[in-house]
């Protein structure tokens, strides 16, 4: 797509160049391959992404106001969101997790945020992180359901309201589903970022022609207006669905 | 091709290349999209799960003790603050009570005592009235009295110059003077 468009119209467009990994220090490029501690750009944003959580959550809390102060009233907001869904969609035995559900939720809100800064990095546009939330998740459902529910947790698969005959093809059907999640629940979220900045950044390189330049501005205007959306209603999506997973773990029966 | 001139201009940019670079085997110009670089991928696992933790224990090590407290003190003030209120509206409702009561007895009392006052007025008006009705049926009676003794003496007199008349007259025509019938026509004539 990047070479089409490249070819087709004479302009140089890039979109997918934001991706890439580049080194805090020294030099990078198309084919820079880090060791797995070099200090990149991802790691720079997400970095960034700790401190932005770290000032909302530590230090605008600090006062422990009665009456909160501005971002005392946003953390508190959030925590109050977050745990409202924990409690709702999990259940209320699933409150000893929320502090897990909010470590995801903050990751995802906060790496989106920073990454529609201009010449932002952003992490959760590349599937490896997402499949690091992705399968962390779910591994983690998976294993706490086999060590609190044991063999019950089977009965996931196996529709005891089906008609017996029905159960085998219910149950083949039911585990691909499961399987299937950690990809869904990572593709989603890393797709949805991924589109959002490579069509701006088309956009963008649209501005390159002066008669069309107004309209890729706005273009450019109006995908970032949605994008910021996307940044939020991803990172909620990607929660409540943790969520509805982790109900999976604690009452299999349902 | 534009890979290259990224290349050249990080170069530029950055000065001179690092040893970190000559670490690990290059990829070629031609690989996948940065998205499904498999170079990346421990890169960005490893970063990933380092934040993760990191947000993992600002989290549960300082902001969420910190921010549960707070919302335990927010409501717990809340509903002492909210009790405190409804003891203090029932108390201004006994107020208002105590007070409405108190109105309702400064108006009874001074009604009883603008009665009292009108009764006491009207008795003392009477009694004044009657002491003022008996003076002048006193002074009414008196001079009635007076009336009747003047007109008493009145014909005493009348009778006495009568009688000194009819007698000096009887003198005077030489004729003997029968006190005692001279008193009798008098009494006839006079009426007393």
């Amino acid at each position: 797509m990047e070479e089409t468009a490249h070819e087709a119209v004479g302009l140089t467009f890039h979109p997918l160049d934001q991706f890439q990994l580049s080194p805090l220090f020294g030099a990078g490029g198309a084919d820079y391959n880090p060791w797995f501690f070099s200090l990149t750009n991802a790691t720079l944003w997400m970095a960034i992404s700790v401190l932005g959580i770290f000032l909302l959550f530590v230090t605008a809390t600090r006062s422990r106001s009665i009456i909160p102060t501005r971002g005392q009233s946003v953390a508190e907001l959030i925590y109050g969101f977050i745990r409202k869904m924990v409690d709702d969609v999990a259940g209320h035995d699933a409150g000893r997790f929320f502090p897990l559900i909010l470590t995801l939720f903050l990751f995802i809100l906060f790496t989106n945020f920073f990454g529609l800064l201009p010449m932002s990095f952003t992490a959760t546009s590349h599937i490896a992180v997402t499949a690091v939330l992705g399968f962390g998740v779910f591994i983690f459902v998976t294993v706490l359901g086999f060590v609190l529910n044991g063999k019950k947790f089977l009965g996931l698969f196996w529709m005891t309201d089906a008609p017996l005959f029905l159960r085998p093809i219910i149950a083949v059907i039911e585990l691909i589903s499961y399987f299937v999640r950690p990809v869904s629940h990572s593709i989603r979220l890393a797709g949805n970022v991924m589109a959002g900045h490579t069509v701006i950044k088309v956009f963008a390189g649209f501005a390159q022609v002066a008669a069309i330049s107004p309209f890729a501005i706005l273009g450019v205007a109006a995908i970032y207006g949605i994008e910021i959306l996307v940044a939020a209603i991803q990172a909620y999506v990607f929660t409540i669905l943790t969520c509805v997973y982790l109900k999976d773990a604690l009452h299999p029966g349902h | 091709m534009e890979h290259e001139e990224t290349t050249h201009a990080a170069d530029a940019a950055h000065g001179a290349v690092t040893e970190e670079l000559t670490h690990g085997t290059a990829v070629p110009s031609e690989g996948p999209i940065p998205l499904l670089q498999p170079a990346y991928f421990d890169n960005l696992i490893f970063w990933a799960v380092i934040a993760l933790i990191a947000i993992y224990f600002i989290l549960t090590r300082m902001a969420l003790p910190r921010i549960g407290s707070t919302l335990a003190t927010r409501e717990g003030t809340i509903s002492s603050d909210l009790a405190a209120a409804e003891a203090f509206r029932t108390q201004a409702r006994e107020a208002q009570a105590a007070y409405d009561r108190a109105v309702a007895e400064a108006r009874a009392e001074a009604n009883r005592i603008a009665q009292q006052t009108r009764d006491q007025i009207q008795s003392e008006l009477d009694a004044a009235l009657a002491q003022a009705d008996a003076q002048i049926d006193a002074r009414a009676a008196e001079g009635a009295r007076a009336v009747a003794g003047i007109q008493a003496q009145a014909q005493a007199s009348v009778a006495e110059v009568a009688r000194d008349t009819a007698r000096e007259i009887l003198r005077a025509l030489g004729a003997q003077v029968d006190e005692a019938a001279v008193d009798r026509a008098v009494i006839a004539r006079t009426g007393g």
